[in-house]
């Protein structure tokens, strides 16, 4: 007859950062794969930068490694890896405007898109209407049209699945303002998509929308 | 409920972490409101697009070159 197992609580990043610690790169090389892609999809979003989000994916794993000392265990190693990919970010954005101050509160003062306007119905499933490239633009395009400090809040909780107090710790933020930004970027978003995606009356009308092809605004 | 209280608390809804008695006010609010229910179905929508489609694919090999570049400058870091 088994027994009940108690349930560990632990997270798996735990024992291989002990593991780091004791020296095994191996443990390391394992968290290296397990999240390059999506801190590189953050830094990407962050700088709109192909050769600076390589550049910071690469800095803050360096960066993570030599202080992995400092990190106390009191938040995920994710949440604390993405924190440094994000101030990496920032700071490369800032070179690249020769140092002009940047930060998460960029752009943030702005009230489009906190009150919905378009409530037109969506036709269903709208992304079949689109091939692939063309998705993939209309949704770069929208994305890249938020201000910075609500795309990288949407990015880390909608599709990085960070939970708002996890999106919070990561971007130095209050959870009031993560929940703000959250709600207006999810907002602006959607309103933004609407123009692609709402049901039309006829043929020829989704022939000219699917027509905008890779011209799409945002 | 109004369309402004539903609208305040529209991520709640979304992420599901609504007190049962709102969430029946919520329901008898959609039933009546058309573009609430729009906004709310067109929301959610949004996120499962951008979940489901990645805009900035890493090729494998590129992937494979940061990989290594990492692992080597960690080897001679410590």
């Amino acid at each position: 007859m088994s027994t009940i197992q108690p349930i560990s609580e632990e997270h798996p990043d735990v024992a291989l950062v002990e593991r780091v610690r004791a020296g095994d790169l191996s443990a390391y090389d394992t968290l290296v794969r397990k999240y390059e892609r999506q801190l590189f999809r953050i830094a990407q979003h962050i700088t709109q930068n192909r050769e600076d989000a390589e550049d910071v994916m690469q800095d803050a794993f360096l960066k993570a490694y030599e202080k992995l000392d400092q990190f106390q265990g009191n938040s995920k190693f994710y949440t604390w890896l993405v924190r440094i990919a994000v101030n990496e970010s920032l700071m490369r954005l800032r070179k690249r405007r020769t140092g002009k101050l940047v930060s998460m509160d960029e752009d943030v003062q702005t009230d489009e898109g906190s009150v919905p306007r378009d409530f037109a119905d969506w036709a269903p499933n709208p992304e079949q209407n689109f091939n692939q490239s063309e998705l993939a633009e209309i949704l770069k395009k929208t994305i890249q049209g938020l201000p910075q400090g609500f795309r990288v809040v949407f990015v880390l909780r909608d599709v990085d699945g960070l939970s708002t107090e996890e999106t919070a710790e990561a971007l130095g933020l209050s959870v009031p303002a993560v929940k703000s930004r959250l709600l207006r970027a999810r907002l602006q978003l959607r309103e933004r998509l609407s123009r692609y995606f709402k049901r039309t009356t006829s043929a020829a009308s989704q022939a000219q929308v699917s027509a905008k092809g890779n011209g799409v605004e945002a | 409920m109004t369309c402004t209280e539903f609208l305040a608390i529209l991520d709640d809804v979304i992420d599901e972490s609504i007190a049962a008695k709102t969430r029946a006010e919520i329901e008898v609010h959609l039933r009546k409101c058309g573009h609430c229910e729009v906004v709310l179905d067109t929301t959610r929508k949004t996120i499962e697009i951008f979940r489901c489609h990645e805009i900035y694919e890493l090729p494998t090999e590129v992937s494979e070159r940061l990989h290594v570049a990492i692992m080597a400058k960690c080897s001679k870091a410590k």
